[in-house]
């Protein structure tokens, strides 16, 4: 593509098909804690 | 809204919020993307004529469609009824263990009223914290991995009843199969070898508060006699940072506020020091409080991110790059988007627990009355309130629903949200604000990365 450059593809759909197990860690996004932006965490389902 | 597109350092960046894409875009398909889903293609060659030719328009046109089509572009949020519909039990698998209601320090922005919490000053007995991790393994269901987190007030102010707590949580998570991490936020205050060691073996993560240049953190984290702590905190932080086992995590952490919003060089301070896990984050105060962050120091604050952006970028290219807590985005990967979708998890994944064993959604609704959820010492919690904070995902947030940073942000504080608003399900504009911010620039970041 001449416009467009493609940093990545999106990967929220795909992972619907992942078990939804909440074994990563919580995220706290207050800023009392350090918090996390949900965005951050590692997924831990392997 | 489907995409958000904005600039930054020279680039035109599109995220596409339902799929999670992210694309850099050259300023034909950046005007083109303001009229592609409400005009023909005729009127959009005519609207932008006389800044792009009749060609590149079209070119641009057809690598819009197909972006579309291949479902990076303009996606549809296709998950609200699953999420609606989803019926799966909650387990709570992490918890803030309040060990101390009492604290050695009287910083001036402290939520937890020099951490009593508006209540009596009180620590917490083993006891209490034994019947505390009982409960969370009870309640962890088949999750495996459970958090807690060492909190106060100032934690280190009963040392002795967090290391036979950990004692006893080591033992239990054999029996029930679990994996218990730990972390403790500290004033650093305390620290000395012994419990620096200690610490550094038994904590998956330690939290050092320090605020940044001497003046801003004297400013703020001072002691009784209002004198400041910087000269005491900074040699035990770096002892701290250096003693720490290189493969695990610790960060530095810091508070801004209105009397310091030109927090970069807090940051960059931090860095100097020779720290690397940085987190500087904005207070939460109300609008009253002088220290408060204020809707008029937006366009300076949001300098400041760009600038720790451009720091980071800059670093990293000589090989010195840093983590900024709030940057830490993993575009390729991050979390499914059943986590994301359903916030801190406050009150029914994540509880607080105070002193006398009372269980709240988490530390920031501790004392609040109306938001007990029980006791740890009869073991069960108030289902109702409970499922009421489970309810409260983005999709019950009229102001989320239609928010491109969603599946970043999910949904905000809900103790800040009831706070401001007396409504966990309204977001608070200001965070909101800094929150959005905060996502442009950590993507910004790995926008970088990727190119390079
Ligand atoms: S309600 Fe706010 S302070 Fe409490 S856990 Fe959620 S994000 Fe953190
Ligand atoms: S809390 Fe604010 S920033 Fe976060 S998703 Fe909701 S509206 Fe967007």
């Amino acid at each position: 593509m001449k416009h467009v450059k493609t940093i990545n593809v999106g990967t929220l759909k795909a992972s619907l098909a992942k078990p939804g197990c909440k074994e990563c860690a919580n995220s706290c996004q207050s800023a009392c804690k350090t918090s996390a932006t949900v965005a951050n965490l590692p997924c831990e389902h392997n | 809204m489907k995409i958000h597109k904005y600039r930054i350092f020279d680039k035109n960046i599109v995220i596409d919020v339902n799929s999670g894409a992210i694309h850099v875009v050259d300023d034909v398909v950046y005007d083109c993307l303001d009229y592609y889903e409400t005009k023909s293609k005729k009127e959009i060659v005519e609207l932008l004529s006389d800044k792009h030719s009749r060609e590149s328009i079209l070119e641009a046109l057809e690598e819009i469609e197909y972006l579309v089509k291949e479902n990076m572009l303009f996606t549809e949020d296709f998950y609200k009824e699953i999420v609606l519909n989803d019926k799966s039990p909650s387990y709570i698998k992490a918890m803030c263990l309040n060990v101390a209601h009492d604290c050695n320090l009287k910083c001036k922005y402290c939520f937890a009223s020099e951490g009593s919490y508006e209540g009596k000053r009180s620590l917490m007995s083993a006891e209490v914290g034994k019947k505390a991790i009982d409960f969370v393994i009870k309640n962890s269901g088949y999750r495996h991995n459970i958090e807690i987190d060492l909190f106060g007030g100032e934690p280190l102010m009963n040392f002795d009843a967090v290391k036979e707590i950990i004692e006893y949580a080591k033992e239990q998570e054999k029996i029930h199969n679990k994996n218990i991490r730990f972390t403790i936020t500290t004033n650093a205050t305390l620290l000395n070898d012994e419990i620096m060691d200690y610490i550094d073996k038994n904590m998956g993560n330690v939290i050092l508060s320090i605020d940044g240049r001497r003046e801003v953190n004297d400013n703020i984290r001072v002691r009784y006699d209002g004198s400041g702590t910087f000269d005491a905190i900074l040699p035990k932080i770096k002892k701290m940072v250096e003693k720490r086992d290189k493969n695990k995590q610790y960060y530095v952490r810091g508070t801004f506020t209105h009397e310091n919003i030109d927090f970069y060089n807090d940051v960059v301070f931090l860095l100097d020091q020779g720290f690397n896990e940085i987190s500087i984050e904005p207070v939460v105060l109300e609008d009253e409080n002088p220290l408060a962050i204020k809707k008029e120091d937006l366009p300076v604050i949001f300098e400041q991110y760009e600038k720790i952006a451009k720091e980071l970028i800059e670093r990293k290219k000589e090989g010195k790059g840093f983590k900024f807590y709030h940057f830490n985005i993993d575009i390729n990967g991050g979390p499914c988007v059943y986590k994301r979708v359903s916030g801190c998890g406050a009150g029914y994944e994540y509880v607080a627990v105070t002193p006398e064993g009372d269980i709240y959604p988490c530390h920031q609704f501790v004392g609040k009355e109306q938001f007990k959820l029980g006791n740890v010492f009869d073991g069960r919690i108030d289902e109702k309130l409970s499922k009421e904070f489970k309810d409260a995902h983005i999709y019950n947030k009229p102001k989320c629903m239609n928010c491109w940073a969603r599946f970043y942000c999910s949904g905000g504080c809900q103790a800040n949200n009831y706070s401001f608003n007396g409504d966990i399900h309204e977001p608070y504009d200001l965070a909101c604000e800094m929150m959005k911010k905060r996502i442009e620039c950590a993507i910004a970041v790995k926008v970088f990365e990727e190119e390079n």
